[in-house]
C-alpha cells in the first residue's frame, strides 16, 4: 500500500509552520505600521479649509506671533482659535477684496462664525493643557512641527499616546528655553541633554505619567 | 434611560418580583429580643438586618441583587446570543474607524474676559420658597454647569443644599415648558401682552375690580414695588401669595407675641444648649445652611477643644435636626405644644402655670420615656445656661407655640444673644392660607375674572377643601407663568414659560435680610420671561426687560441715598459680590406680651378611639412637587428612608406591628372625608400613631420624569390642618408597592464601621476609636509594592460629628462628574451611579435609635484591592495616592468591583448617559469624560479640579496651597464635614486631622490603608437624662 504522505509531505508541514509563524508575525508588524500610518493617526494630510489660511505666510511671510492669534496659549488648556474679528484686524485694510477672504467678510457681517477642521484631534478622553507646556519650555514646533513652512496646515507627530509618553518620560530631550518657545526655527543644540537637563531643573519639570495626568 | 431620567413610567413601579426579596411583616418582637441579646449588633443599618431573616441573608451574600447582571429584558438566550455575537464583530469593526471629524467655532467677536477652555464665576442667588440663597455658578463658554455656593453671601457661606445643587439639571431639562400657548395652540409675547393690556385697561373703569395676582412668597423688592404700582394704579385689584410650605406660623406666631411683625434670627454658634420643638432648622427654613455651619462648629472637639454644645430634640417626624441630637423625644405632634407649656412652667415664664392634668396626659400617652425626668434634666440645663440657650419652634406648629418659644427664650435671657428679632424680610408679610382661601371664596362668588398666577402651581397644592381647581374654572381670564406646563397651566387659557433663575434678572432677600441680586448666567433657552416682565404690561410704560427693571429698582433705591459714589459703580461691584451690601435687615426692639394661652387644642377625642394622627412635610427631595420632574433629585436616596423614587407612609415600628403593617403594604388614608392610597414603609424612630407623609409626588404634569412618581398627598390635606391632623383612619387596601431602598445593598457586615462615643467617654480615652479594631501593621501585606510619595499625597477626612446626611455632597458629585441618572428599575438591581453614598447606621432602641450618617465615597486605598485584579490596567495608583480609573482603558470585567471591600465602585450595566438630547449635552462639565455602557466608575477626588489647581499653581511657580482645592463635595457641604488636602503637606489642614486622636479608617482590620477616613462621632447626651427615651422596655442601653 502506497504511503498516504510522500516524502515531501515532512518538509511541507514544517514549511507552513514557519510560514505560518512569517505569516503571523507579518500581520502583526503590518498592523503596527498600519497603526502608527498617517492613516491611521491623520499625520502629513491636509485639511481643506473653508479659507485657504496659510501659515507660512502669516508667519514666515509676515511675521506674525503665535500669540497674536492663539491668544488663549499661556492661559488655558485650549490655545484659541482667532475670532474673525482678529482677521478683520488687518483684513480690512489690506487684501481687503480678495475673493478667498470672502468667508471672513461674510463671517464679519452676518455674525456667523467661520467652521474650521481640526487639524490636532486629541480623543476626547484625552485633557490636553497648552499654558502649562508653554510655561515649561515646550517649543510649538515640537509638537506641531515648522508650521511656517505650512502653506495649510497639517499635523506632523502622530499624537499617539506613545509619543506623548516620549517626552513625559524623557522630558529632557525636548525642552528648550523659555524664550525660544514660539521660535519656530529653533534648533536644539549639540549638547541638547545637558541644557535638557539644566532646564528640568530650572523649570521643576517633573515626569508625569499618571494616568490622571491625562486621562479623567 | 438618560440622565433627566425618562425614569420609570408609569408602568415601571412594580419591579420584577423574582428579582427582589418578597417582604414578609416585621418580626417585631425577634428585632427586640435581638437588639436585647446581641452585643455585636450595636449598630445596625435597618430593621430587616436585626431581624435577620433568610431573605435578607440571600440579599446580603451578593454584590448585586439577583439577577442584577442579567438582562432584563425578555429576550430569549438564543437571541441574546446571537445579538452578542452580532455585537462583538460590529465592536471589532467599529474599533477600526476614525475619528469622526471635529469642527473649530470660533467666535465672531470674542466677548471681553472670557479665555476659552477656562471657566468664569458669576455671583447670583437662587430663590426658593421666596428666599434667596447666595451662589456663584460656574460658566463654560455660557453656559452654566455647576453651582458653588457664595462664601460671602450669609445665607450660604459657600454651602448650598441639595435644590441648589440640581437646579442646572431643571435649568436643561428638556421638558420644561417653551413656549406660550393660549388654549393649547402656540402664541406670541406681543399676543398675550396686547391681551393683557386689553383686560386690564377694561379694567381702569373699576379700577380693577376682579383682578388677582397670585404669587409664591415675594421677597423681592423689585417684584414687590412693581406689584405695589399695580395695587396702587388699581387699587381695588389683589395681590395673593400662597406657598404650600409656608410659614405662616412664624408670621403669626410673631405676632402673637409682639403684636406686630418681626423676623427671628438665630444665632446658633452662641447657642451651648438647643431645644428643637419639632423645628428642623438644620434643613428647611431660609436660613438651615447658615445655621448648620453655626451648629457644627459648635461640637467640633477635635484640635485642642472639648467643649460642645447640646441639642435636645422634641418632635413629631423623623428630621435631619431630630437625628444631630443628644437627646431625642417622639411625641405626636398634637402633644409638642403642651410639652412645651410643661417646660415653660417649670422654666417659670410668666403666664404659665403647671397644669398636672397637662403632664398627667403626657405621662399616660408615653409611659417608657420617664417625660418628667426628661423635663427636669432639660429644664435645668438649660437654666444653667442662661443667654446661651436657644428654643426653635417648627414652621409645622401653630403660631400659639411660637408665641410660647419667644416667651421662653425671652426668659432665658437668650433675646440679643441667641436670637435676635429683625424688621420683617417680606415687603408685605400675609397669612398665605387666608390669603389663598379669600381668593377661592373671590373665585367661588364670581368675583374674579382675571387671575394672573406667576410661579405658583396652586391647583396642586391648593389645599383639597378649597376645591381650587372647579372654583377657579369660574374666572373668565386665567394667565399661568410658570417652568412647566403643570396642572395649574392645563387649566389656564394663556401660558407662559418661565424664565428659569439662572436666566433671569431679578432680586430676592435672604434670611437676615440682606438683598440679594440674581444675574442670568445664560440667556432664556425657550424664551422664557421672568414675573417682572409679565407685569409690566399692567403699567406704563410696558415691554421693559427683565434688566432694565431691576437696574432701575436699584437706580432709584440707591438716588434715595446718595451714598457718595458712582451708582454704576454701586450696581457693578453689586453684581460681582452677588448681593446689596449693607442690606440687613435693622435690629428690631419687640417687646413681649403676656402670652394668651389657648387651651391646648382640645385635647383628643374622648376615649382616644383612634389615635392616629397624619403629619404632612415638604419633601426632603422633591420639597412641594416642584422639582418632581428633576431625575438628580429622584434618585437621591432620601434621609433616614434611604427610599429613592416614591414617597410612602411613614410609620413607626410600634404602630407597624400594632397594625399587622410591612414595607409595601399598602393602605388607604382617610382624613376628613378624603382618602389616598399610600403604601407602607417603616422608619425606626417615627412617633407611635404618627404617619408622615411627603407631599409633592403622584403628579399627573410634572413631566416625563416625575409623572405619578408615588402619591399625591395634597389630596388628603386640609385647610383647617395643614400640617398634622387627627382621627386619620386607615384600611389595607390589599394591594403592594414595590419600594426601591438604598439602605440594604451593599451591606458591610456588623464590622465597627461608626464609631462614637460620649464627650464623657471621649475626654477621659480620647483614642476610644481606635480600641475597637486593631488595625494591622503597614508591612503586614503581599502587596508588592511600598509606594513613595514625594510630591502630593492627597487625602481626605469625614467628620461624621458634623455630617447631617443632607445629601448635597451626593448631587453635588452627580453635577461635577457627569453622573448620569439609571431610573427606579435599575436602583432596584443595585446599579446606581452615586459615587458618593451616604450609609445611615442606627444604634439602641428601634422605637427611638439614635442615628449615624456616614458618606463613603472611594477611600483610594494604599493597598488598593482593586488594582491588582483589573486585567487590563484600567485601574492604577497614581504618584499622588490617587486609584487613578482610565475609562479608556476598561472593558468591563467588574473584577475591581467584585474586589473593592467598600463598594464605592459603579458600573454602566447600559447606556445610562442621554447622548441624543442636546440640552443636556450643554449640562455636562467638559473636564470629565461623559462615560459609556460597560465602563467601570468611581470618586476620583475630583481629579479635574487637582489637576487645574496644579496647573495654575505651576504657572505661577508656587506650591498648591492648602484650600487651593476644594473637591465638589467639600465646596457645598454646610457643615464642613469634608476636608481635603495634602497628606504630605504636616500644616495642611486634613494632615492635623489625619493626626487626631479621633481619626480612623473604614474596615482598617483590611490593611486597604484608607485615605479617606473619619473623624468618629461624640455625641453629648446630659449625664441627668432618662437613657434612650421613648423606649419601652428597656432603659439602659444608650450609652455604648
Amino acid at each position: 500500500m502506497a504511503q498516504t504522505f510522500g516524502r515531501g509531505a515532512n518538509t511541507l508541514v514544517k514549511a507552513s509552520l514557519a510560514a505560518l509563524v512569517v505569516f503571523v508575525g507579518g500581520l502583526g508588524g503590518l498592523l503596527y505600521i498600519l497603526q502608527s500610518s498617517p492613516y491611521v493617526t491623520g499625520a502629513w494630510v491636509e485639511l481643506a479649509q473653508p479659507i485657504q489660511f496659510s501659515h507660512e505666510r502669516h508667519v514666515a511671510g509676515n511675521g506674525i506671533d503665535c500669540r497674536y492669534c492663539h491668544t488663549s496659549v499661556e492661559d488655558s488648556s485650549f490655545a484659541g482659535i482667532p475670532p474673525t474679528k482678529t482677521c478683520m484686524n488687518c483684513h480690512s485694510q489690506i487684501f481687503s477684496d480678495s475673493p478667498f477672504l470672502e468667508p471672513v467678510r461674510a463671517s464679519f457681517q452676518t455674525g456667523r462664525s467661520i467652521e474650521w477642521r481640526r487639524v490636532h484631534d486629541l480623543p476626547d478622553y484625552v485633557y490636553f493643557n497648552h499654558s502649562i507646556h508653554v510655561a515649561k519650555g515646550i517649543g510649538c514646533s515640537t509638537c506641531h512641527g515648522r508650521v511656517d513652512r505650512m502653506p495649510l496646515m497639517y499635523q506632523v507627530q502622530t499624537l499617539q499616546m506613545g509619543w506623548c509618553l516620549d517626552c513625559h518620560r524623557n522630558p529632557e530631550r525636548y525642552v528648550r528655553p523659555r524664550e525660544y518657545v514660539y521660535k519656530m526655527d529653533y534648533e536644539p543644540p549639540s549638547d541638547q541633554l545637558a541644557l535638557g537637563r539644566r532646564l528640568v531643573a530650572e523649570y521643576k519639570i517633573r515626569s508625569l505619567t499618571d494616568c490622571d495626568t491625562c486621562h479623567r | 434611560m438618560s440622565p433627566a431620567g425618562r425614569g420609570p413610567g408609569p408602568g415601571t413601579s412594580t419591579v420584577n418580583a423574582e428579582t427582589m426579596s418578597e417582604t414578609r411583616p416585621l418580626d417585631l418582637e425577634t428585632v427586640r429580643a435581638r437588639l436585647r441579646e446581641a452585643r455585636g449588633l450595636e449598630y445596625w443599618r435597618s430593621l430587616d438586618e436585626i431581624a435577620d431573616t433568610e431573605e435578607f441573608r440571600d440579599l446580603l451574600q451578593r454584590e448585586f441583587p439577583q439577577g442584577a447582571s442579567e438582562m432584563a429584558d425578555p429576550v430569549g438566550r438564543r437571541d441574546f446570543l446571537k445579538l452578542i455575537g452580532a455585537s462583538l464583530a460590529l465592536a471589532g469593526v467599529t474599533a477600526c474607524t476614525k475619528q469622526p471629524p471635529e469642527r473649530i467655532v470660533p467666535y465672531v467677536k470674542q466677548p471681553e474676559e472670557l479665555v476659552p477652555g477656562k471657566p468664569l464665576f458669576f455671583a447670583t442667588s437662587m430663590p426658593h420658597r421666596g428666599y434667596a440663597a447666595g451662589l456663584l455658578v460656574e460658566s463654560h463658554e455660557g453656559r452654566p454647569t455647576k453651582v458653588e455656593g457664595n462664601p460671602d453671601h450669609p445665607a450660604s457661606l459657600g454651602a448650598t443644599d441639595v435644590f441648589a445643587q440640581a437646579s442646572v439639571l431643571e435649568l436643561y431639562d428638556p421638558d420644561r415648558s417653551q413656549t406660550i400657548t393660549y388654549l393649547g395652540e402656540i402664541r406670541t409675547w406681543g399676543a398675550l401682552t396686547n391681551a393683557l393690556q386689553t383686560a386690564v385697561e377694561a379694567k381702569r373703569g373699576t379700577q380693577g375690580a376682579g383682578l388677582r395676582i397670585l404669587t409664591g412668597t415675594v421677597t423681592s423688592p423689585t417684584l414687590a414695588s412693581q406689584l405695589q404700582q399695580v395695587l396702587t394704579e388699581l387699587p381695588s385689584a389683589r395681590w395673593h401669595q400662597w406657598e404650600p410650605v409656608s410659614r405662616d406660623s412664624v408670621r403669626a406666631g410673631a405676632v402673637l407675641a409682639f403684636g406686630e411683625a418681626a423676623d427671628t434670627v438665630f444665632h446658633v454658634d452662641q447657642a451651648r444648649v438647643i431645644l428643637s420643638l419639632d423645628g428642623d432648622f438644620l434643613s428647611s427654613g431660609p436660613g438651615h445652611l447658615r445655621y448648620t455651619r453655626d451648629f457644627a462648629a459648635g461640637r467640633r472637639v477635635h484640635g485642642g477643644t472639648d467643649q460642645m454644645n447640646r441639642l435636645y430634640a422634641v418632635e413629631s417626624a423623623v428630621t435631619i435636626t431630630g437625628q444631630m441630637a443628644d437627646h431625642r423625644l417622639p411625641l405626636k405632634a398634637s402633644e409638642i405644644e403642651s410639652f412645651a407649656l410643661e417646660v415653660a412652667s417649670a422654666l417659670g415664664v410668666p403666664g404659665v402655670p403647671a397644669d398636672p392634668a397637662r403632664l398627667e396626659r403626657l405621662r399616660a400617652e408615653h409611659p417608657a420615656a420617664q417625660i418628667d425626668r426628661w423635663i427636669r434634666a432639660l429644664v435645668a440645663d438649660l437654666q444653667r445656661h442662661p443667654g446661651a440657650s436657644l428654643v426653635v419652634a417648627g414652621d409645622e406648629q401653630p403660631a400659639s407655640l411660637h408665641a410660647l418659644a419667644h416667651s421662653i427664650n425671652a426668659t432665658l435671657g437668650n433675646v440679643g444673644t441667641t436670637v435676635t428679632y429683625i424688621e420683617p424680610v417680606e415687603p408685605n408679610p400675609v397669612d398665605q392660607l387666608d390669603s389663598l382661601r379669600s381668593l377661592a371664596a373671590d373665585m367661588d362668588r364670581g368675583q374674579v375674572d382675571l387671575l394672573v398666577i406667576l410661579g405658583s402651581n396652586p391647583v396642586l397644592t391648593a389645599p383639597a377643601d378649597l376645591r381650587f381647581a372647579d372654583r377657579m374654572a369660574k374666572v373668565a381670564l386665567r394667565i399661568h407663568l410658570g417652568l412647566y406646563q403643570d396642572e395649574t397651566a392645563a387649566l389656564c387659557h394663556w401660558h407662559v414659560p418661565q424664565a428659569h433663575y439662572l436666566e433671569s434678572w431679578s432680586d430676592a432677600r435672604a434670611f437676615d435680610g440682606t438683598a440679594s441680586l440674581i444675574q442670568p448666567l445664560i440667556a432664556p433657552l425657550y424664551d422664557g420671561k421672568t414675573a417682572h416682565e409679565l407685569v409690566t404690561p399692567f403699567a406704563k410704560p410696558p415691554g421693559q426687560s427683565g434688566h432694565d427693571i431691576v437696574r432701575a429698582y436699584w437706580k432709584g433705591w440707591f438716588d434715595q441715598r446718595q451714598a457718595g459714589w458712582d451708582f454704576e459703580e454701586f450696581w457693578r461691584k453689586s453684581l460681582h459680590d452677588g448681593l446689596v451690601a449693607g442690606t440687613a435687615s435693622a435690629a428690631k426692639v419687640v417687646t413681649l406680651r403676656p402670652l394668651a394661652l389657648t387651651p391646648p387644642s382640645a385635647g383628643r377625642p374622648a376615649g382616644g378611639a383612634n389615635p392616629l394622627e397624619i403629619i404632612f412635610r415638604a419633601d426632603p427631595s422633591v420639597f412641594d412637587g416642584r422639582f418632581a420632574n428633576n431625575g438628580w433629585l429622584q434618585e437621591l436616596p432620601r434621609p433616614h428612608t434611604k427610599l429613592t423614587w416614591d414617597n410612602a407612609a411613614l410609620i413607626g415600628p410600634a404602630t407597624a406591628g400594632r397594625l399587622g403593617l410591612a414595607n409595601g403594604d399598602e393602605i388607604e388614608v382617610r382624613c376628613r372625608g378624603r382618602s389616598v392610597a399610600a403604601p407602607v414603609w417603616v422608619l425606626p424612630g417615627q412617633p407611635r400613631d404618627c404617619i408622615l407623609v411627603h407631599l409633592g409626588y403622584g403628579r399627573t404634569r410634572a413631566g416625563q420624569v416625575g409623572n405619578l412618581v408615588g402619591f399625591d398627598a395634597y389630596a388628603i390635606r386640609s385647610s383647617e390642618a395643614q400640617w398634622f391632623d387627627r382621627g386619620v383612619e386607615i384600611r389595607r387596601t390589599g394591594r403592594r408597592h414595590e419600594f426601591v431602598s438604598a439602605q440594604n445593598e451593599q451591606m458591610m457586615h456588623g464590622r465597627h464601621l461608626v464609631r462614637a462615643a460620649t464627650l464623657e467617654e471621649y475626654r477621659r480615652n480620647p483614642k476610644f476609636a481606635h480600641e475597637q479594631v486593631e488595625a494591622p501593621a503597614p508591612s503586614d501585606t503581599l502587596y508588592p509594592e511600598d509606594h513613595k510619595y514625594t510630591g502630593h499625597a492627597w487625602g481626605m477626612t469625614i467628620d461624621l460629628n458634623a455630617c447631617t446626611g443632607c445629601n448635597a455632597c451626593v448631587v453635588a458629585c452627580q453635577a461635577e462628574n457627569n453622573i448620569p441618572v439609571v431610573g427606579k428599575r435599575e436602583v432596584g438591581r443595585g446599579r446606581r451611579m452615586h459615587w458618593l453614598r451616604i450609609d445611615r447606621y442606627y444604634r439602641g432602641d428601634p422605637e427611638n435609635p439614635v442615628s449615624f450618617n456616614q458618606p463613603v465615597p472611594c477611600m483610594q486605598c494604599e493597598n488598593a484591592p482593586c488594582e491588582v485584579v483589573c486585567p487590563v490596567g484600567a485601574t492604577n495608583h497614581s504618584s499622588e495616592g490617587l486609584n487613578d480609573m482610565v475609562y479608556n482603558r476598561c472593558v468591563g470585567t467588574r473584577y475591581c468591583s467584585n474586589n473593592c471591600p467598600y463598594k464605592v465602585r459603579r458600573f454602566n450595566f447600559f447606556l445610562y448617559q442621554d447622548w441624543s438630547t442636546p440640552s443636556l449635552e450643554l449640562m455636562r462639565n467638559p473636564n470629565v469624560t461623559v462615560r459609556s455602557r460597560g465602563v467601570m466608575e468611581k470618586c476620583t477626588y475630583c481629579v479635574q479640579r487637582i489637576s487645574a489647581a496644579k496647573i495654575e499653581a505651576e504657572k505661577q511657580n508656587r506650591p498648591v496651597a492648602d484650600g487651593d482645592i476644594l473637591t465638589a463635595c467639600q465646596a457645598v457641604c454646610p457643615a464642613e464635614a469634608i476636608v481635603f488636602g495634602d497628606i504630605n503637606d504636616p500644616k495642611s489642614r486634613v494632615a492635623r486631622l489625619k493626626a487626631d486622636p479621633l481619626n480612623y479608617g473604614l474596615l482598617e482590620d483590611l490593611n486597604t490603608r484608607p485615605r479617606t477616613t473619619y473623624l468618629a462621632a461624640v455625641r453629648n447626651p446630659n449625664p441627668e437624662m432618662p437613657a434612650a427615651s421613648g423606649a419601652d422596655d428597656e432603659p439602659s442601653r444608650e450609652a455604648r
